[in-house]
């Protein structure tokens, strides 16, 4: 008898364990975490030219629950937020790793921990969940959003200047921090990108991300929160999810309106960019139907 | 000599007696601070009627030598918040990053309501009375000074004992006995303090602190000054002692140049 799955290497055994490897050369457990992140909501991730924003589809899973309430979108450090996609449990313990990463660099370096520090240890802290069969793979791609000063920060707890001549290995005119974006995925992969996206509408959410041509670093931080809350309604399937709350965090430079901190997009900001959002859906729909027309 | 290690290198037991080895411990008994080591002095404090002024000088001293004269003992917390320290300038830094720490879990989540200066109060008050009761105290004496849950003013004291203490003005260290007797001469008691206004009580501290500098050889002319209000917190880090007046130094008598 022919088995069902005869024409995949899936229930040749090799996927009922965690860190063992197929014959070639894959990890079944990985992928299938991979599966977990591809049932959540959307998640976008914008890298501008002055700030960072996530976005983030939260899908409304009871009519029970408050509206606006149970954030999905953390606050790391001071300057740093992360929005996960797939299991929420996993997404959540990410997070308390993340904050105790930054808390202790922190303490051993009495400085914020950068962002890409941080994107590296979580790299490394998700990778280890693919190496033992005691334990499973993270069910969740974190995007990991960062804004690391662009000013010469005091280290935490200093109280005066120190001498004002003098080595310090300072180069003159050298420029520091700046917007940062990673996505960390259940294998452990990390890279960081001018535009994330992970979850259901990932597949939209990537083509839409590609038409704005971040590499240039043209897009500006208020341009950036429109796009990405349009591009999470683009990503929306109104057929098999009824509802979602967009959730939008952003992270600006010093003289921003954060002023470099993680914060939830004001309201006002938020509600006009779904407003607009919505207006595009609209005019798309119009125009496709135009066309049937003619 | 002999075939014992723990004889070896030592004075011979025969020559100079028995080896007492109490000499050689190389741990006590676990030590705790016994004294400050580097030092900020005084800091002033009033209240008016819509809110608080705090300051204090930026010199750090070591002993009697003025170290550092560019230390920021006011810190913000937040915008209804400034906290002053006087005394040891190690854990005053130490307390700075607690509170950098208690700031970053406090903002974990967006929540409505801050952390008011009566929190905060409460919160380190309860800090160094744990340290004190573990004899291992912070050796500080802190001011908080911002507004409470009600917007209104609000001024305490914690102290290396963990005792607190409110009042419409208070001053630290020296100024506890210096300053504070002039600052009570605008502010006796809680009711006075709606008759001050903003431009009193700023002038009033900048008094005080003028007072300190000329009979405080611990302090300097450079200092730091906040005024928390409901808009937010104004501190200014780098204010010089301005009109003031050694005149007063010429009547002194039984010590300095005029001894008798």
């Amino acid at each position: 008898m022919v088995s069902p799955l005869a024409d995949t290497s899936i229930g040749t055994g090799y996927d009922l364990s965690n860190s063992v490897f197929s014959p070639d050369g894959r990890n079944f457990q990985v992928e299938y975490a991979v599966k977990a992140v591809e049932n959540g909501g959307t998640a976008v991730g914008i890298r501008c030219k002055d700030g960072v924003v996530l976005a983030l589809e939260k899908l409304v899973t009871s009519r029970l629950l408050k509206a606006g309430a149970n954030k999905r979108i953390s606050t790391i450090d001071r300057n740093i937020g992360v929005v996960s996609s797939g299991l929420l449990p996993d997404g959540r313990h990410f997070v308390s790793r993340a904050r105790d990463e930054a808390a202790s660099w922190r303490s051993m370096y009495k400085a914020p921990i950068p962002s890409s520090a941080l994107a590296n240890r979580m790299g490394s802290y998700v990778q280890a969940y693919t190496l033992y069969s005691s334990v499973r793979p993270f069910g969740v791609t974190a995007i990991v959003a960062g804004w690391d000063s662009e000013a010469e920060l005091p280290v935490d707890g200093q109280v005066g200047a120190g001498p004002k001549v003098g080595s310090g290995g300072k180069k003159e005119g050298q420029k520091h921090g700046g917007p940062f974006l990673y996505m960390i995925e259940p294998s452990g992969l990390y890279w960081g990108y001018y535009g994330a996206a992970t979850g259901k509408g990932r597949q939209i959410a990537k083509s839409e991300l590609e038409k704005l041509n971040l590499a240039d670093g043209e897009l500006s931080l208020e341009e950036g929160v429109k796009e990405a809350a349009r591009i999470i309604y683009v990503a929306h399937d109104d057929n098999k999810d009824k509802e979602f709350e967009l959730e939008m965090t952003w992270i600006s430079s010093l003289s921003g309106p954060t002023k470099g901190r993680h914060e939830e997009v004001p309201k006002e900001l938020r509600e006009e960019a779904e407003k607009l959002a919505k207006k595009s859906l609209d005019d798309d729909e119009d125009e496709e139907e135009e066309k049937m027309e003619e | 000599m002999n075939h014992l290690p723990q004889a070896w290198g030592r004075p011979r037991d025969d020559v100079y007696g028995a080896y007492d080895h109490s000499h050689f411990q190389t741990s006590g008994p676990i030590q705790h601070t016994q004294s400050p080591i580097v030092t900020g002095t005084s800091v002033v404090a009033a209240k008016f009627k819509d809110g608080v002024v705090i300051a204090a000088d930026n010199l750090a001293s070591y002993g009697s030598l003025a170290r550092f004269t560019d230390v920021k003992r006011l810190r913000k917390f937040n915008d209804q918040v400034v906290v002053g320290f006087g005394g040891d300038v190690s854990d005053m830094q130490y307390l700075d990053r607690l509170l950098n720490s208690l700031d970053i879990r406090e903002n974990y989540s967006s929540s409505e309501t801050a952390l008011n200066a009566k929190n905060l109060h409460t919160y380190l008050a309860k800090v160094m009375y744990k340290r004190r009761s573990d004899f291992n105290p912070l050796w500080n004496h802190l001011l908080i000074a911002g507004l409470d849950g009600e917007d209104k003013p609000f001024l305490a004291s914690a102290d290396l004992l963990g005792t607190t203490f409110t009042s419409p003005t208070l001053a630290t260290g020296f100024g506890a006995h210096l300053a504070q007797p002039i600052l009570r001469r605008t502010l006796p008691d809680d009711a006075s303090v709606e008759d001050v206004d903003q431009e009193t009580a700023v002038k009033l501290v900048k008094e005080a602190m003028k007072v300190l500098f000329y009979r405080d050889a611990r302090s300097m002319d450079r200092y730091s000054i906040a005024v928390i209000t409901k808009t937010g917190v104004e501190l200014h880090e780098d204010e010089k002692l301005e009109n003031q007046s050694w005149q007063f130094a010429e009547q002194i008598r039984g010590y300095g140049t005029q001894v008798n």
